[in-house]
């Protein structure tokens, strides 16, 4: 029986491994950081399963495959469909009417239902709620997709995968640059604050012709807010202009928000091939699965199946660009 | 003939920003499809260490002249540290400057402006300078070492067009010899033609391609706007008059007939 070396325990590596595991194969992986944690950029994503809201603003596979999310994450980890709400400041609401025009999935929604569906946020009078959006915790997700292999009998090497493997599966993100020339880092910055005096039950968008950034909800008073995308590949710590940019706009959804604790600060590089789609490439006797861009939790499903279609039974999905077996 | 723009002619009157669009690949395919001839960048944001590399190479390979930007800076010494290093990034002496005085309007500072063009002029830059409409201003700017004025349309990204033609119109007749670029506040073509029919020397525009539904459509829109303004500019248009002048002439028409 063939094994498959799945390299990087990122959100890519475990759904490529999972898909495989699932459907019979034998699946080994190697990460040298080993099980998933905060080395990877995966860690630090808000799991938004939201086709329709990142469709505003990206390629139409975003959101057909999007939606093949919500129902693969369902069956591996627990996922709230709450909807996503999307709102913005009475100046900027020609950015909303833009987002809508842009996009698909919403309802018009006014001052009362606004307030009915999210009572702690102050003084928005219109919205647009995705009903059919859901949302996830990230690092749950992780952990879940890990002991379920772990369970399956998929063996964990902490240590770098040895070169020369055969059946190669490269989920490596950013480090697998040296071997895909159009990969590049795009920055994104987010905090983890808890403020337990605010109740939001569901993923927020706040519109801002500059900085749109979102909250989404952890459970406990925890809150994701994210993220800046920035073209640059420093990752090295966050910049004040955009700590205040995230803050600004917690604070405009309410103004309790800024009594929140920040718990934690998340900057890393999110891996984007030129049009910000992901990609499956065999080059060799390795097949390269990047580029989740902002979309890794929305995307991994689709990509893991396009990767296991191709290694399984050489079928090749439109996220394979070039196969030089 | 264009003017020359530090001894260089465009290729056309098209300026395209880069930032804000959907994604690299959608920014180069808006560049090709348009023909816009300079490409402009921010660096303040993407700058520490030269990190936004990969980035700043896409640019460069787009092939098209490249005019850095210092947009986000405040202030004289922040401006002139951006200058600094964008002259290093892009091998340009080229840099537009942008000094905002108003976080909301994104007004620019024209009193920092003109001190920051002084500075970077005497120091070999060839600054284009975002500042208003205002003729004394220009006129600084002038005499502080720019050749390039860059007044604004309406304030950054509102897509409001020509708020003010008339003082504009003023500038054009003001700096007959000077290269005049519209430069902020263009949302439609029609609004890049109305300056080009000012007989401004180029427009530059990146909120309005880089945000549209289809901003490679819109580019190609802004460059025929550019074009077709420039062309009814020096075709010498006729003048508008309240009543009807007939293309032909009526009276003596019946004795011929």
């Amino acid at each position: 029986m063939t094994l498959y070396s799945v390299i990087g325990a990122g959100v890519a590596g475990l759904a490529v491994a999972t898909e495989l595991a699932e459907r019979g194969a034998e699946v080994q992986v190697f990460d040298p950081a080993g099980p998933p944690g905060p080395h990877g950029c995966s860690w630090w994503a808000g799991g938004m399963l939201a086709p329709w809201c990142e469709y505003e603003n990206a390629e139409e596979p975003v959101l057909r495959f999007g939606q093949e999310a919500i129902g693969w994450w369902s069956k591996r980890t627990r996922v709230t469909k709450a909807g996503t709400l999307v709102v913005a400041n009475k100046r900027d609401l020609p950015d909303m009417r833009r987002f809508a025009r842009r996009t698909e999935g919403f309802a018009e929604v006014g001052r009362e239902k606004v307030a009915a569906l999210e009572p702690d946020l102050h003084g928005f009078g219109q919205g647009l709620f995705f009903e059919d959006e859901a949302h996830l915790d990230p690092r749950k997700a992780l952990q879940d997709l890990y002991r379920g292999l772990v369970d399956k009998g998929v063996t964990f090497h902490k240590k770098i995968a040895p070169s020369g493997l055969e059946n190669a599966i490269d989920c490596r993100g950013l480090s697998a640059r040296e071997y895909l020339y159009d990969l590049r880092g795009v920055k994104g910055e987010m905090l983890i604050i808890r403020a337990p005096d605010v109740e939001i039950t569901r993923p927020v968008r706040l519109l801002h012709p500059r900085i749109p950034l979102y909250i989404v909800p952890r459970g406990d008073g925890v809150y994701m807010l994210g993220a800046t995308s920035i073209e640059s590949e420093d990752s090295s710590r966050i910049t004040a202009r955009s700590m205040l940019e995230l803050l600004s706009a917690a604070y405009a959804l309410n103004p309790a928000f800024g009594e929140a604790e920040v718990l934690e600060i998340g900057v890393d590089l999110r891996p984007a091939f030129p049009d910000n789609l992901p990609r499956i490439r065999r080059l060799g006797r390795t097949i390269y699965a990047n580029g989740l861009y902002r979309h890794g939790y929305l995307l991994a499903p689709a990509l893991a199946k396009g990767v296991a279609d191709l290694a399984l039974h050489n079928i090749h999905s439109e996220m394979v660009d070039e196969d030089r077996a | 003939m264009g003017k020359s723009f530090y001894g260089v002619e465009l290729p056309n009157p098209l300026m395209l920003g880069t930032a804000q669009y959907p994604s690299p690949a959608i920014l180069e395919e808006a560049f090709r499809a348009s023909g816009a001839g300079v490409a402009t960048v921010s660096l303040r944001r993407e700058g520490a260490g030269g990190a936004g590399q990969t980035f700043w190479q896409m640019i460069a390979d787009l092939d098209v002249l490249v005019l850095p930007n210092t947009a986000g800076c405040h202030t004289v010494k922040e401006a002139v540290t951006t200058a600094h290093m964008a002259r290093e990034v892009f091998d340009t002496k080229w840099i537009k400057l942008e000094l905002i005085g108003h976080t909301d309007s994104l007004q620019p500072d024209v009193f920092q402006l003109v001190e920051a063009a002084r500075i970077l002029s005497e120091d070999g830059f060839e600054v284009f300078p975002y500042t208003t409409e205002d003729l004394i201003v220009g006129e600084r700017l002038l005499e502080a070492g720019c050749e390039v004025l860059m007044p604004w349309g309406a304030p950054i990204g509102s897509g409001r067009g020509l708020n003010n033609t008339y003082a504009l119109r003023a500038m054009r007749a003001e700096f007959p010899d000077v290269p005049l670029v519209v430069d902020a506040g263009i949302g439609l073509p029609s609004h890049a033609a109305a300056a080009m029919e000012l007989g401004f020397d180029a427009v530059l525009l990146n909120t309005a391609v880089a945000k549209a539904g289809d901003p490679v459509a819109m580019a190609k829109g802004m460059m025929a706007a550019v074009e077709a303004g420039q062309m009814g500019f020096e075709a010498d248009p006729i003048e508008a008059r309240d009543m009807a002048e007939a293309s032909t002439p009526v009276i003596g028409k019946a004795f011929l007939s």
